[in-house]
């Protein structure tokens, strides 16, 4: 088995995850033999202790036998508020396992995982690489059975998802649901790669990176960076460069990636091509979390089609652009969205992110200068090259142009994706579009931008979404996802999910974000607020990366909005 | 070089851009503290305790690892923001720390300990949130204690950045990160090469040297023990530094002075076991390169020195292919030993069983090759105990020693004298000189004039050089390679030569398991700069040139009493039994 699976592979580090993923995957036993490790180490020769580094810092990986059937249920917020916890009460129960355990007859391991990106139907779980939502009691009982009993069923969750779809603005998401994701086809129909046959024919690389400058086009991923001045550090630098296109969707509450790599992947790959294309790239890398089985085997048959078509590879559409993309899975791991993080996860290694400076525009994968850009800001390049920096201006805010896709998820009585222009307030997405609170309860507050995001409450609903803004007010909408919090959430006990959550993800290089998590949530139960957030303070001011900067933002606004509730 | 005008606490100065905030900062006079920072190592930015403030910037900056890299930049490096965030910086580090401070290996020199004195730590805002751990005690030369770890990531970068050895990572994550070893495997059970340089550059107490203290004391206080002592050469330009001695003061004569003063009945020096490796070695080269004139395969040359046993297990784990051009010698101590209780016992009537042999290393590593199950030829075991410097060091303190005021003395006959070709194996480069100055003598029959062989010396990771010798037909290709990731280096290419043109360009290859030879060995006073290192090395080369009477290994008037009374002649039969040794291949994986 292994060695087949070795034999698939160059023996270069940067395979390390796809090899250990293929190995976990075939063993009846879903884990990582010492055995099997070894030989990987000879194979790549590497030590044995860098490897079980690796091993030892992705949670997908398990060097403990585990069932036939490994469920990880997601325990992050949008699922935790939605009942997380009875579910897994009620599994353990069923099994007699506690989270960690198999069952005697090794058929169940029960597993607790960070969001899955399956918040549009929380609570959620995968059973091996099969995805379940909504999960209430009485389901687990007849998933189980069905399991049991050989019949898989992976519930699909596109398409219906985008509410009120007549009344959004659709140019990322304008194919989901409309087209066969993998039929090249019929994204060429909707005029798919038309924006690229129009670089290539009749623009320079510095055209189209103007017109992406002139365009306004910021960063969807979180921060916003413009991404015309991101990719104009790189394109005048020499030699070979890269684009990374950033598919680790883990922000708790975000699922926009995932649709548009399982329902428009064609969009994405053109996106790549551009960014490419614009900065002189040879090569493209697309790197998606390991929980995203199903958006990886899109992609990668999407990019075969587009191969096969000339629109990947040598001398593209009989230009001198040649250019080819690979995929990178990770394997469990929060922090390697953090683009240093994620390059080195990518190179094979522990996602630790890297000091900056240097950053990834002048030394990315392997010390090559990388532009690393999120799927939505991505799919937004074909159009904008298609159709103008004037046609994207003309949405959204003087200095927030185009539509923003926003994911809305909680206690919202529909969740889903709303891609709308710039300049929406709050109290449009969830009372208009999502339709308000869920069993008529009364709106406490959002949770807007993942875990790394801020409490809003009910005064700020009117205030309308831009970069602008929002920066202005202190606030932040980070990857566009809106938690709806209703009148039973407890902001106490969804601070304590979070910080667990940063706990479970922190990376462990440096000692603000190792140590300093872990303090908060425990001094959480103490209720001594301010020294909470002196600590987050403490940690935003001496943290190697934005995740140990991050706690500070859901902190200090919940101290602000639910400060009665808090303080006690 | 452009050169950049910056502003640190108001004061204006001009700096070369790139350089680190922490090196512009210290130009001015103020001084930042840092904890995980090591200036032989690339900074990781691991602690956070290094964070100033710099103008425009939302978050505070690591001075270690921010570039000074435009001009006008503003940099505070005491302000109140500043000084606070390091103070809680500090009190988190500290909570996830014992506070057993009293009876830990590193009280008093533990720059955890100093930086909570500097900061002014006086109470902690944080309860205890450290977890207790196994200590391992598998290795013969190191005991890992994880719980006192504060993840500053020096000894992993020491292990796969400097010695190439790879056999600690940073294991798990989050919270739960450690410094440790695969499967929760030992270390006396990895391909570990026992160098100790972790330990060297360990701040706090979770990697030491395995102490042979309490049984030194054991022996040297049972009147039927008969116990003597060896010190190898970079001790006496180091034990100084214990006592707040400059590095690289020569302090031969007071190290043997304490030793008596600490009770061994006979106080050795290894520098007459170098002396007598050279000889043996010596022959060894000239021997094999003979030979292979003779017979044209030129295979098992180079000949590779033998004398760093972290080398040694290095070699075994990672180059078994160049097992059979490794010098078959053991190390001056080994050698020592096997002497100790032979011909020393017989000369002097003593009955071997009853002496205990102790060494006094720079080295870790030596506590493992002294464990070698092959390291009793003479049917005792060779070396008994095995203390480093930092071990020595606090045996004189104990004994309320004032080293710094000793006086000097001698080392005891019939193993005592040593010329500085043995006093310079204790620098890199020195083991081949000394086997330079000998096999020039040897091979030529003519006088070395220029003893000072200042081609192989230095700090350089690998030297090379040519010697010609007279009465040879071609000049000796030599190469010096220091730190076993340089030593990677080298001998891959000898190993690619040798597997492609059936020889290697070198005939003779010193390697010495740690940066700067044993004067960088992990068993050193803590403070092992690299600069620090070439000053002892210096010390070294100044009791070879100034303070003895031979320079010349063969010149030494005891060794030849040695061969004349008991060993008859270099790489003769007893030698043979008694000072050489065997290699075999380790697993890798």
């Amino acid at each position: 088995m292994i060695t087949e699976i070795l034999e698939k592979y160059e023996a270069k580090r940067e395979n390390l995850i796809s090899i250990l993923h293929d190995i976990q995957n075939a063993d009846p036993q879903h884990y990582l033999s010492q055995d099997n490790i070894k030989r990987v180490t000879k194979f790549l020769n590497i030590s044995l202790s860098e490897i079980f580094g690796v091993i030892s810092f992705y949670t997908m990986f398990s060097t403990e036998p585990r069932g036939k059937y490994v469920i990880k249920i997601c325990r992050s917020t949008v699922c935790h508020i939605n009942g997380a916890c009875n579910i897994i009460k009620k599994i353990k129960e069923k099994l007699g396992i506690n989270v960690g355990e198999t069952t005697k007859d090794g058929l169940w391991t029960l597993e607790e995982v960070e969001c899955l990106g399956l918040c549009g139907m929380a609570p959620s779980m995968m059973i091996n690489n099969n995805v379940y939502g909504n999960l209430t009691n009485e389901k687990i009982d007849s998933i189980f059975k069905e399991v049991k009993n050989g019949r898989y069923k992976n519930e699909s969750y596109l398409g219906d998802k985008l509410l009120k779809r007549e009344k959004q603005t659709l140019n990322v998401l304008e194919n989901i649901g409309v087209i066969d994701p993998l039929n090249i086809d019929e994204n060429m129909e909707k005029n798919g790669y038309k924006a690229l046959e129009k670089a290539i024919k009749e623009m320079t690389p510095e055209t189209v990176l103007e017109e992406v400058k002139r365009s306004g086009l910021k960063g969807r991923g979180g921060a916003g960076f413009p991404t015309g001045l991101k990719w104009s550090f790189t394109a005048p630098l020499k030699g070979e460069k890269y684009i990374l296109c950033n598919a680790d969707e883990g922000e708790p509450g975000t699922f926009k990636d995932r649709p548009l790599l399982e329902g428009d992947p064609h969009k994405v790959i053109e996106g790549i091509l551009l960014a490419g294309y614009a900065i002189g790239a040879s090569k493209g890398y697309i790197y998606i979390r390991g929980e995203y089985e199903n958006a990886i085997g899109i992609i990668k048959k999407a990019i075969a089609q587009a191969q096969k078509k000339g629109l990947l590879g040598k001398n593209i559409l009989g230009s001198d652009f040649s250019y080819e993309i690979d995929v990178k899975i990770g394997a469990g791991s929060y922090v390697v969205g953090e683009e240093t993080a994620q390059i080195e996860s990518l190179e094979g290694k522990r996602g630790n992110s890297r000091i900056k400076p240097p950053f990834p525009g002048t030394k990315g994968i392997h010390q090559i200068p990388t532009v690393v850009n999120n799927v939505e800001t991505l799919a937004n390049v074909p159009n904008i090259i298609l159709k103008g920096a004037d046609w994207f201006k003309g949405f959204g805010t003087e200095r927030s142009s185009g539509t923003k896709i926003f994911v809305i998820s909680g206690k919202a009585k529909n969740t889903g994706l709303v891609e709308v222009p710039f300049g929406i307030t709050l109290r449009e997405l969830i009372f208009d579009f999502a339709g308000g609170v869920r069993n008529d309860k009364k709106f406490k507050g959002a949770l807007v931008g993942g875990a790394a995001g801020v409490f809003i409450s009910e005064d700020l609903l009117d205030e309308k979404i831009s970069y602008e803004n929002f920066i202005s007010k202190g606030l932040s909408f980070g990857s566009g996802a809106v938690k709806v919090l209703d009148e039973d959430v407890d902001i106490v006990d969804l601070l304590t999910n979070i910080m667990e959550f940063f706990t479970n993800e922190s990376c462990g290089q440096c000692s603000p974000c190792r140590i300093g998590n872990k303090t908060i949530l425990r001094l959480i139960k103490t209720g001594k607020w301010e020294l909470i957030k002196q600590t987050a303070e403490t940690m935003k001011e001496a943290s190697l990366c934005a995740l140990g900067q991050s706690p500070i933002l859901p902190i200090s606004t919940a101290l602000k909005y639910f400060k009665e509730e808090l303080v006690k | 070089m452009t050169m950049i005008k910056i502003k640190i606490n108001n004061i204006e100065i001009e700096v070369e851009k790139g350089i680190m905030l922490l090196d512009a900062i210290k130009k001015t006079g103020y001084d930042v503290p840092t904890l995980c920072y090591y200036e032989d190592l690339e900074p990781s930015g691991a602690c956070g305790i290094c964070v100033v403030e710099v103008k425009g910037e939302p978050t505070l900056k690591r001075a270690c690892c921010t570039p000074v890299d435009r001009d006008g930049l503003e940099i505070f490096t005491n302000t109140k923001r500043v000084r606070e965030t390091r103070k809680r910086v500090l009190e988190l580090i500290l909570s996830d720390h014992p506070d057993d401070c009293l009876q830990c290996i590193r009280n008093g020199n533990c720059e955890l300990q100093a930086l909570a004195e500097k900061l002014g730590i006086r109470e902690n805002h944080y309860e205890k949130i450290y977890v207790e751990k196994e200590k391992d005690v598998s290795s013969f030369s190191l005991v890992r204690d994880p719980v006192k770890c504060i993840k500053c990531g020096r000894c992993v970068q020491v292990c796969q950045e400097v010695q190439s050895v790879f056999a600690i990572e940073m294991i798990n994550r989050g919270f739960d990160t450690v410094m440790g070893l695969p499967f929760e495997m030992g270390m006396g059970d990895s391909i570990c090469t026992n160098c100790g340089q972790c330990s060297l550059v360990c701040p706090v107490g979770a990697i030491y040297e395995k102490s042979s203290e309490s049984e030194v004391w054991e022996a040297l206080n049972d009147p039927d023990k008969y116990v003597i002592v060896q010190e190898a050469p970079a001790i006496r330009v180091a034990i100084g530094e214990e006592f707040g001695m400059e590095p690289g003061t020569v302090t031969s004569g007071k190290m043997h002075t304490a030793l008596k003063k600490l009770g061994f009945d006979k106080v050795f020096d290894t520098n007459f076991s170098a002396d007598l490796t050279i000889m043996e070695e010596g022959t060894e080269l000239i021997n094999r390169v003979k030979k292979t004139l003779v017979d044209g395969n030129f295979r098992r040359l180079p000949v590779i020195t033998s004398c760093s046993p972290g080398w040694i297990k290095y070699m075994e784990t990672f180059f078994p292919n160049l097992i059979k051009n490794v010098s078959s010698c053991k190390s001056p101590q080994q050698m020592f030993g096997a002497l100790a209780k032979t011909y020393f016992a017989e000369k002097e009537g003593i009955d071997p069983a009853k002496i205990v042999s102790v060494s006094i290393m720079p080295c870790t590593a030596k506590k493992f090759e002294a464990n070698r199950p092959e390291m009793k030829d003479s049917g005792y075991k060779d070396v008994d105990y095995v203390l480093t410097t930092r071990e020595f060091g606090r045996m004189i303190k104990e004994m309320g020693i004032d080293f710094p005021s000793l006086t000097s003395s001698d080392a005891d006959a019939p193993m005592g004298e040593y010329t500085g070709a043995g006093t310079i194996f204790g620098a890199t480069g020195g083991v081949m000189e000394a086997a330079l100055r000998t096999g020039y003598e040897l091979i030529s029959g003519e006088t070395l004039k220029a003893v000072d062989l200042k081609m192989v010396r230095g700090m350089e990771g690998i030297r090379e050089a040519e010697i010609p010798i007279p009465k040879l037909p071609f000049p000796l290709k030599v190469a010096v390679a220091h730190g076993l990731g340089n030593a990677k280096k080298i001998l891959t290419k000898v190993s690619e030569q040798i597997e492609k043109n059936g020889k290697s360009e070198y005939h003779f290859v010193e390697i010495m398991a740690c940066p700067g030879g044993c004067v960088g060995g992990g068993g050193q006073p803590y403070g092992s700069t690299l600069k620090v290192k070439e000053e002892r090395g210096e010390g070294l080369y100044k009791e070879d040139s100034e303070m003895l009477e031979h320079r010349k290994s063969h010149e030494n008037e005891e060794v030849k009493q040695l061969y004349k009374e008991f060993l008859g002649e270099p790489n003769g039969e007893k030698s043979h039994h008694l000072l050489h040794t065997k290699y075999g291949k380790r697993e890798k994986f």
